[in-house]
């Protein structure tokens, strides 16, 4: 598949494609006799931003579980490089895949910064005893992840929001916490789940900004996504799926321009009242 | 929280707005002048109360509400009206109008119904319960103030750590004065007198306020408590009786931290928690000296703690690792179950079926007291005067465990793994996502649980003599939960008071026993209803409760950024 590169992308360079990082092959994902994911092939490279597009009900958030590990494809292999990771999600965080949720899933109780610290406890191995008896490893594991907890808060500019319970938080900065969260699993590739739902503009536009830092760090990005216009600027491929199978898979320009596209989001929406977004 | 009087309209407050402070100085005064008087005619009840100026039992109560009125009266208005910009005092008053009320009206009553009618009250009495109408209707008249946030109050730290230490003697004091009184009409009005006394304060803003303070001087007070349990037993006069209580009450408090840990740190319900109690005092009376012990093997004791500690926890782990990958409520049915299995298992390994390990339904008796380093824990000893007998002894070493138990549970609590609890009580499927391992986590928990309690199940089994099937009925489970519950789930101090208040009632109520499990169930359907959260309980967990109580979130929201910004300070 040949994929037209410009060198500019929204004001910025657009950086060298690195590594092959997850590569699906013919995923199939079958729920009884609803296919929910048929023949579904797709990858993503290091530095590179990948949106999937599709209207409700196309099998978008399915897919995605199985690339994350929350549901074991009925068929064909979900490659993270190059190695099939067992279907637990616990191992795939591990790994580096780390995701957020389209109806946002933050420990609504603790602190922002106590939330981003939950992400840091695949890296970090202190177990009880150490814990209790305050040994050199559980202080060094502690400072550490407070170190790195609160840089990554400003890195998605909420260093100020800090002390502030998650559930008090305004919506566009859970969003945020919620991709410092999954950033605090040191991932090489993140997954964000409608990442601008019920944004107003300008935070859109913020988001966007945040997931280009994102991918500048030079980690993979896959972005589901309803705003077209968000989804066109921001990807570098767009893999759009309509009832469970890929439409089309290419550049913006070239889902743009499919009128099999358009005709899926007017015409084809049959499915839309018979299966919500699984 | 005013259940028994309706609150009065606010424009008739404000009409009457200038009458409402004299009248409840007035009460005040009359409530600790009463106190002076002599109170009934018949010397030989409740404590003798019939002297003047010789205040006892319900005397003292009365002046003890008639000082915290005319404080709370004079903060409103007068000398100490600086302290009324921090301090509600109109609330407090309020609440201490009725529990004052309440106080006397038992006191009362109990003259009535001990001496043979109302005949028998003296003056004293009289002047008190007008002192104590006169607090409630002028409390109810007494306007609000606009108030500072505590979040601004800046003390002198020196006059902060004085009030933690005072507080910390008055506690002392408390205590040893009511395992002192055994009488059940003084015990019960006194209990009324503390917790009204408690209400007021609370309703004033007091906690509120203390609560700040002791985060600002955490190891104060910690070390304050402990320097009031220790010193306890030397209240105690050498006497037995009620140092028998306090091991009791200190070993169900052990024991109910572990399960705080269970229950309130990692989320899982264990309503077979006795079994891990009982499983270590069980391997403590079979490695014993007792003449029925079943095992050769007679190692130290700090071993003998280990294993028994080990064998519990592996029981944990047993009972745990199939049953923790379902949801909470098949956990319980199973740990429950297990509590039975364990319960009948010993009752049956007696040699007769399977091997000969538990005597049976007999059990262990006659396992020796401790000795340690030289030192005999059944005889008495002198310390700077002061004799400590056999269960003072005890109860040191049972302080030391407490003392371990809660270290293990804050620090657990404040470390990775408790974050990874947290983190589970909120959304499961979320922290699964994020790397946290949840199964591992809730094993440990469970395990670690079940380790402290079979620690305190080896001190437990030489301190009662004796290990039998009996002691681990599942209403001993009932009664551990219903502490931490009560209490308030994931902090030490609500346990403590849980645990403190249904090993204690138990104890001194002794003709209502047969009622205790009703009254039992009758406080924890209240308890349900009106603060299920526990009677002190941890902000997070107090949040857990009322998801949908935005205001409480940001009045802890404040809490928590002044206490970061107090820590950032220092």
């Amino acid at each position: 598949m040949t994929v037209i590169e410009t060198d500019v992308q929204d004001g910025r360079p657009r950086p060298q494609r690195g590594a092959k990082v997850l590569d699906a092959e013919k995923v199939v994902m079958r729920f009884g006799g609803l296919v929910a994911v048929n023949n579904v092939d797709f990858d993503v490279h290091e530095g590179e931003i990948v949106g999937l597009i599709g209207p409700n009900g196309a099998g978008k958030t399915t897919f995605f579980n199985c690339l994350t590990g929350m549901y074991k494809p009925t068929s064909g292999t979900v490659r993270f490089y190059g190695e099939v990771l067992p279907p637990k999600p616990r191992a795939v965080v591990k790994a580096g895949m780390a995701r957020t949720f389209q109806n946002i899933r933050l420990f609504g109780n603790m602190t922002a910064l106590e939330n981003v610290m939950v992400g840091r406890y695949c890296r970090t191995t202190s177990g009880a005893i150490t814990s209790v008896l305050h040994g050199p490893k559980y202080r060094r594991e502690e400072a550490e992840s407070r170190a790195r907890a609160a840089e990554l808060l400003d890195f998605v500019g909420l260093g100020k929001s800090a002390e502030l319970l998650a559930r008090n938080m305004p919506y566009g900065d859970q969003r945020r916490l919620e991709i410092a969260r999954a950033l605090a699993t040191d991932p090489k590739l993140i997954l964000l789940d409608e990442p601008t739902a019920g944004m107003n503009p300008q935070e859109t536009q913020q988001a966007m900004d945040l997931i280009f830092k994102i991918r500048d760090m030079g980690l993979a990005v896959v972005v589901i996504e309803h705003d077209m216009r968000f989804i066109f600027q921001l990807c570098d491929r767009v893999l759009c799926l309509v009832r469970g199978e890929a439409l089309i898979w290419g550049t913006p320009g070239e889902v743009q321009s499919d009128p099999r596209v358009i005709e899926a989001y007017i015409g084809g929406s049959e499915l839309e009242d018979d299966e919500d977004d699984a | 929280m005013n259940f028994v009087i309706p609150t009065i309209p606010d424009a008739t407050r404000a009409q009457h707005a200038s009458k409402g402070w004299p009248l409840a100085l007035a009460g005040s005064v009359l409530l600790l002048v009463s106190g002076l008087l002599s109170w009934s005619y018949d010397p030989s009840i409740l404590g003798d109360i019939s002297i003047a100026f010789w205040p006892a039992t319900f005397q003292l109560f009365a002046m003890i509400l008639g000082v915290i009125g005319i404080v709370l009266a004079l903060m409103h208005q007068g000398p100490l009206s600086k302290l009324g910009n921090w301090f509600d005092a109109a609330l407090g008053l309020r609440a201490l109008g009725t529990a004052s009320l309440l106080v006397i009206l038992f006191g009362l009553f109990a003259i009535s119904y001990q001496a043979g009618g109302l005949i028998n009250i003296n003056p004293g009495g009289w002047v008190a319960l007008l002192g104590a109408i006169l607090l409630l209707v002028g409390g109810r008249f007494v306007p609000q103030r606009t108030l500072h946030s505590f979040a601004k109050a800046k003390a002198n730290s020196t006059l902060e750590i004085v009030v933690i230490v005072v507080l910390m003697a008055l506690v002392l004091f408390g205590l040893a004065y009511v395992l002192g009184q055994d009488d059940p009409w003084v015990f019960v009005g006194f209990l009324i007198m503390a917790g009204g006394a408690a209400m007021a304060l609370a309703r004033a803003g007091f906690f509120t306020w203390l609560s700040h303070i002791s985060q600002r001087h955490r190891h104060v007070l910690t070390l304050a408590a402990f320097a009031v349990a220790f010193l306890f037993p030397f209240t105690q006069d050498g006497s037995d009786a009620n140092m028998s209580i306090a091991t009791q009450v200190l070993i169900f408090a052990a024991t109910a931290i572990g399960l705080n840990i269970v229950v309130g740190l990692a989320g899982l319900l264990d309503l077979g928690y006795i079994a891990f109690l009982g499983s270590g005092a069980y391997v403590a009376a079979m490695m014993s000296n007792a003449a029925s012990a079943t095992i050769g093997w007679k190692p130290p004791f700090v071993v003998v703690m280990l294993i028994g500690a080990c064998v519990a926890a592996t029981l944990g782990l047993i009972i745990g690792s199939p049953t923790l990958r379902v949801s909470g409520d098949y956990l319980a049915i199973v740990t429950l179950a297990f509590g039975e299995i364990f319960r009948l298992s010993m009752f049956n390994l007696d040699g007769n079926n399977g091997p000969d390990l538990t005597n049976g339904p007999n059990g262990i008796p006659g396992i020796p007291d401790l000795n340690l380093f030289g030192f005999d824990f059944g005889k008495p000893h002198e310390i700077a005067g002061f004799t400590l007998g056999r269960f003072s002894n005890y109860y040191f070493v049972l302080l030391l465990l407490i003392g371990f138990i809660i270290l293990v549970f804050t620090r657990l609590n404040n470390s990775r793994i408790g974050r990874g609890w947290v983190a589970i009580r909120e959304d499961e499927r979320a922290a699964e996502a994020m790397g946290v391992n949840t199964f591992a986590l809730k094993l440990l928990g469970f395990a670690v649980g079940a380790f402290l309690a079979g620690l305190a199940g080896t001190i437990k089994a030489h301190q009662d003599t004796a290990s039998s099937p009996d002691q681990y009925i599942f209403l001993e489970s009932a009664f551990l939960l219903s502490a931490v519950v009560l209490g308030g789930m994931g902090t030490v101090a609500g346990v403590l008071v849980g645990a403190t208040i249904l090993k204690l009632l138990p104890e001194k109520l002794r003709f209502f026993s047969e009622y205790r499990l009703l009254l039992f169930g009758l406080l924890l359907v209240v308890m349900m209803r009106v603060r299920p959260e526990g009677l002190i309980a941890s902000k997070r967990r107090q949040l857990e409760f009322h998801e949908d109580d935005e205001a409480l979130a940001s009045e802890i929201q404040q809490d928590h950024l002044v206490e970061k910004a107090a820590e950032a300070a220092r």
